[in-house]
Order: C-alpha cells, then structure tokens, then sequence
C-alpha cells in the first residue's frame, strides 16, 4: 500500500525582524526622497557594488537603480515595462533589471510612489558605477546621463579574475582616486578621509554583520533560507555605511540565533538542504518559497545573497580595501575560482543538492554556460539541476516546467538516501 | 484474486492509465485526449483501463498520478513526476544503465537511470517547443499534411536534411523556403524528425542504451531510425512506449521506486530480446556520413 500523500500547509516562519526591516528601509528612502524633491542635499545613483563608501563620505544621498529594477520584478511590473524599453531600442535578451527599470522611467511610473511617496525616482546629480558584476550597468547610466543631463562616472574593474594581484587592485585604485576629485566638485565639498575611513567602517561591519546572519543558515534545522534573506538583505545591498544597516543585521541575528537554540527552522520539519546559484526569480519568490517548502526542502544558501558577505574592507586602508573588496567578487571570478567556492559552500552548509538558475537576461550571473553544473556532478558529486528562468522578465518562466523540474530533483534526492519531502 | 495496482499518466495531449498486476504486466490500459479537462480526462482513461482489464475499483490497491497534470487526479493516493516514472517504466523493460528520451507533447527530458531505475541525472527542455511533439503538429500544419501522415511520409524520404530546431516559428520559415525551392514534402518531413533529434542531443550526453519513450516516439515510429542514423547510436523502443510513464507511475504504486530495494525484484523485469545492457558512450559522430566539399 502506498503512503497516501497528506494535503498539508508547510509554512515558512516568518520573522518578526521584518517589521523594523520597513522601519529602516523606509527611513533610508524617505531621507533620499526628501534631498531630492526639497533640493536638500546631492543625490547619487550608484550601482550595487560599486563605490557607495566614497559618496556617502562626501555626502551624497545614494540610490541604487539596481534594487529599483528588483522592487519592479518582484511587483510582477517589469513585463509591462520591458516593452516599453525594448521598443526604445533596448533589446528583450539584456539585463531585465535594466529593461524594467528604464521602461518605468520612459512610461513615467514607478513603485516607489506608492510604497515611500516619492514623485518620481530621485533626480541624480551623478552617477557611479562599477562594472565588477556587468558592463550593462556602463549602459544603463549612460542612458539616465543623457537624460537627466548629469555626468557618469565609472570604475572599469578587471574582469574575470583569477588570483587577485597588486595589478588587479592597483588598477581600481588609481580609478578610485580619479574619481575624487570629479565627486568633489559635483558634492562642493572636499573629501574628508577620516568620514570616509568611518564610513568604510560601518559599511564593513554591516557586510560582516550580513555574512554572520546568512551563516546562521548553517543549522540544522535552518533559521533562515534564500527567500528570507532576498528580503533582508535590502539593507546590506542599498544601506552599506550606515549605522542602521549595521543595528539592523545585529537585531535579525539575535533573533536567528534565538531560533537556533531553540531548533526552529525557517521551514517546518527541514528534510532537504538545497544550495540557489545564480539570480533569483523576483517575480516569483513567494511561489518558489512556499513550493520548496511544500517538499520540506530548505534553501539554505546562495552565491545570490552572499555576494554581501564581504569583510575584507578595512577602514585603515579605505580606498585599497575597496578596491579589493569590490575586484573579488564571485561574479568576477575565473570558473575554477568559482567552482572551489561552491564546493565549499555545499560543504559549509551541507548543502544536498544545487539548482542552478540559468538566467536569460543576466548571463554573468548564470554559472551554467561553460558547464560548470556538469564539472560539479562529475568531480565532486554534487547533484545539480539546472532551472531556466529570468530575473525579472517573467514570460521567460514556465511555471509548470520550474515545478516539475524541483519536485523531480526531490525524488532524486529523496532515492539518493535524503529522506523527507511530502512526496 | 491477485492485488492491483494502476498509473495514471496525465500528459499534455493525452492521458494514459494502465492497470497492472504485482508482477507487473499489463492488464488493461487507455489513452485519450486529455484536452482542456484533466481531472475528467483522467477519470475517464481510469475508468476504461479498468473495463480493459476486466478489474473492479475495489480490487485496486494503489493508484499514482504522473505528467503534467498530476495534481488533478483526486483519486490517486500519491503522485510522482513524469522524470521519475519514465526513469521506472523504462527501466522495467531495460534494467541496466540507460538514457530515457521522453518526447512528450510539449517537453523532452532526458533521464539517466541506474540499473534499479533511480533516476541518477535528468535534462529538462529549454522553455521552447522545438524538439516536442508541439514542434510536429505545428510543422505538419504548415506543410498541410495530417499529423498521422508524417511518419509515413519520412519513410519516403530521399535525401537527408537537418532543419534548424531553435524555433519553431524559424523553422516553419525554413519550410516554406524548401517548398519554394521545389524540395520534395517527403524529404522535409524527415529533416523535421532530424531536427528533433539534433535539439535531442543538444540537451546532453545520451550515456548507455539509448531507450525512447513517449507518445510522440510511439506515433512517429520512423523517429528511432532517424535517431540511429543521425546520432550513430542504436535506439530500443519498448513496447507501448506510450503508457511508460503510466507503468512508471504504477510501479511506485507496488512501492518499487528504484534504489537497492529494487534490485530483488530484477529478476522479474520484462526482458527484450533485442537489448545487450553493454556501457555506452555517448557515439555521436557529426562527422559521420560527411563528404568533404
């Protein structure tokens, strides 16, 4: 006789953290708001890791365009923006954050009138980016330059590194110092290295502070899985050398580590430890969780989220610790570099099984196209599956492909010796 | 009166039911279209495979829903995916090391089977319909030729093309650039099967036997010869090649899901006269065939 299969609801836990989670993220945009639309201070577009440290520290409020186009996938907007983009001469198969995002601007739209009461997204006065992550971003700003008639500056980071040299870093040194004293006459003001050293402090201590809250994930059972900290890691991502950030990410550790000692998982009754590389699917992300979920399968980990877990800034040496910092990043890795560290990932975490989103849109986010998924199964037994998707375009989803896929790696670990799952 | 047991494979374009006995051979099976009604569509092809097999719900001890719509079978008591029970139903024809290529309706996968049958790798389709059964009806709508002709008509075949298989839409371009070049229609309906089978390979390695399952396999016959020729790979093709998934999905219902607790039960696959169980490689040759120009 077989086991009957239980209709059950497998919830995930959610965190009470979330609520001071709004508090400082709408405090965060509020203040952007409030320089841009009462002219009371310099605004600074900036892309995610690029050199936020340096514009706080002259005083710039800083937006990031990026969490924009994440806001506009995960409000399921960007498919009725991105043809907007596509249709200005932006072509559907590059990065959709940046489609959706200059789709809402050229239709005059955008989330965060509803949600922090802007008029529109916030005027720049620059804006700044790296391309440690893509060369898309030298594009996108480009574009709001022209619009907005602002200067675009930029960080040209060595791509695809191997062992990070004195080369390496002396190159986005000397790029850094460049670009001070353009910031400087846009801010009217001089560079002050002892803000900027405080500054640098306090963005470390978030991003040490983020990388112990994702460690906590380390647990069996997990208090915190990849759909949580897609959420949580706002502040990491747009707040970096602000001391919210870092009371924040004490405040949700304490919480998750009261959730170890007490043994609760973030999913009920964990079975399965599943590792997400690649982007996440925004439009999709309460599905996903409550479908992994339904199998008792916890996403413990991501290259996603931990793309912040960085502590090797050091407010000692600001401008080369940035540089290094923002140089070594996973995405601007060699293979072999990247390999290594999901090995040691799936160790770290004891991770089961890996999914790897093959993102349409962002390929340099997508580790699936020189075979790694392959290499890893292989070499290290490590078993995989590949998930094609997008990271905000979702016509690029099938739904019913994306379940299917899960539930049958599921049974596949489940065969493999993994027990659980409500199958 | 021995235990029964049946599976319920609901696919995109048909539902398939078998009802099987503890040693499980065949007793009755069903398909039919499942259309825009899966639940009624699997009820019905339940019910008739029942009627088939001369057996009375009541003697049915477990019931399992496979495909894409197995969440709408109300009245199974479990469900697994279609991977997993296209990996079983195969692997009880060919217990060895095989690759399954399901061409389904609307997906191919390819499964990689242990000689247990537990599913030790799979490939799912791009987001795409080419290479699926979807990619023939529409082909076979541009060259205005019925769905069941094509088959026939690829037997026909003279010459060898391979048509491009990204997509569909470009491949019905292709098509009617051919017919306007004076191509003969049995020759493009045998590039279509190549195009298949080069979206086929481009999903991964075909390690071990080469064993093909699905619908679109048991309608379009002419596709494991084109398999053969195109990829230099000999191709098995199980009997009822469409009810695979069903009998998958029943063999879960008898609690033979793969892995070592299967291994005892061996003994009592189905065995094929044609299959050698030899470690395959993955024998694809483009080369093959090829003159120098």
């Amino acid at each position: 006789m077989v086991v009957p299969t239980v209709v059950q609801r497998h919830l995930v836990r959610p965190l009470r953290s979330v609520g001071l989670f709004k508090q400082v993220i709408t405090r965060n945009y509020h203040e952007i708001r409030d320089a841009a639309e009462a002219r009371r201070g310099k605004i600074a577009w900036c892309t995610s890791l690029g050199p936020a440290e340096l514009l706080r520290a002259l005083g710039f409020k800083v937006y990031f365009p990026e969490n924009h186009g994440a806001i506009l996938g995960s409000f399921r907007a960007s498919e009725e923006f991105i043809p907007v983009a596509t249709a200005h001469g932006f072509s559907p198969e590059i990065c959709s954050y940046l489609t959706s995002d200059i789709g809402a601007f050229l239709r005059k739209e955008t989330p965060l009138r509803a949600l922090y009461g802007f008029r529109d997204v916030p005027r720049p006065d620059v804006l700044v980016y790296n391309t440690n992550q893509c060369r898309e971003v030298a594009e996108w700003f480009s574009f709001f330059g022209r619009e907005f008639k602002v200067p675009v500056l930029g960080i040209n980071t060595p791509h695809h590194v191997p062992e990070i040299t004195v080369a390496h870093v002396s190159s986005v040194v000397d790029q850094i110092n460049a670009l001070i004293p353009q910031l400087e006459k846009i801010a009217g003001t001089r560079l002050d290295m002892n803000e900027l050293k405080r500054i640098v402090k306090l963005s470390h201590d978030a991003c040490v502070e983020w990388k112990g809250v994702l460690g906590t994930a380390a647990h069996r059972p997990s208090p915190f899985n990849f759909f949580d900290g897609l959420i949580h890691m706002g502040p990491v991502v747009i707040m970096r050398g602000m001391q919210d950030a870092v009371d924040y990410y004490k405040a949700l550790r304490k919480e998750l580590d009261e959730r170890v000692k007490d043994g609760i998982g973030t999913v009920e009754d964990e079975k399965f430890r599943i590792y997400w590389d690649g982007m996440p699917m925004w439009g999709r992300i309460r599905a996903h969780s409550n479908l992994f979920a339904r199998f008792k399968a916890c996403v413990v980990a991501s290259t996603y989220c931990s793309t912040w877990a960085l502590d090797q800034l050091d407010h000692n040496d600001p401008i080369r610790s940035m540089a290094e910092t923002y140089t070594s990043l996973f995405i601007n890795r060699t293979e072999g570099i990247k390999e290594q560290y999901l090995i040691n990932m799936a160790k770290d975490f004891s991770i089961d099984g890996i999914i790897f989103h093959d993102s349409k849109t962002c390929p340099y986010n997508s580790n699936t196209r020189f075979g790694m998924p392959m290499r890893l199964e292989k070499w290290f037994h490590v078993p995989n599956l590949v998930v094609q998707g997008d990271v905000c375009n979702m016509r690029l989803v099938s739904d019913t492909q994306f379940e299917t896929g899960i539930e049958a790696f599921i049974e596949r670990l489940m065969l493999k010796g993994v027990e659980g799952g409500a199958l | 009166m021995s235990k029964r047991y049946a599976g319920i494979d609901v696919g995109s374009w048909n539902t398939k039911a078998v009802i099987v006995d503890e040693d499980l051979e065949i007793l009755g099976k069903n398909v039919l279209r499942t259309g825009a009604d899966p639940q009624g569509a699997a009820k019905r092809s339940y019910e008739e495979a029942l009627k088939a097999a001369k057996t009375k719900k009541n003697q049915i001890v477990g019931v399992v829903a496979t495909g894409f719509g197995r969440a709408k079978v109300p009245f199974a008591d479990t469900t697994r995916t279609e991977i997993t029970c296209h990996g079983l139903g195969a692997n009880q024809y060919y217990p060895a090391s095989i690759t399954v290529v399901d061409i389904g309706g609307q997906d191919t996968k390819l499964i990689r089977v242990d000689d247990t049958g537990k599913n030790l790798h799979f490939v799912l389709n791009r987001k795409c319909a080419a290479g699926t059964g979807a990619f023939l009806e529409e082909m076979a709508l541009r060259l205005d030729v019925k769905l069941n002709d094509l088959n026939d008509l690829a037997t026909r075949a003279t010459k060898h093309f391979r048509l491009g298989s990204f997509c569909t839409v470009f491949t019905g371009s292709e098509i009617l650039k051919m017919v306007q070049e004076g191509e003969k229609v049995e020759d493009i309906a045998r590039g279509l099967y190549a195009s298949v089978v080069l979206r086929v390979s481009e999903m991964g390695h075909l390690e071990g036997q080469v064993v093909l399952t699905g619908g679109v396999i048991a309608y379009n016959p002419i596709l494991k010869q084109v398999f053969e020729e195109e990829l230099k790979v000999i191709c098995l093709v199980p009997p009822e090649a469409e009810f695979i998934g069903a009998l998958g999905a029943a063999r879960v219902a008898l609690g033979l899901d793969g892995g070592s607790a299967d291994k005892k039960r061996k003994e009592n696959r189905k065995k094929i006269g044609a299959f050698t169980s030899r470690p395959g490689k993955d024998t694809c040759n483009p080369w093959a065939g090829r003159r120098s120009p």
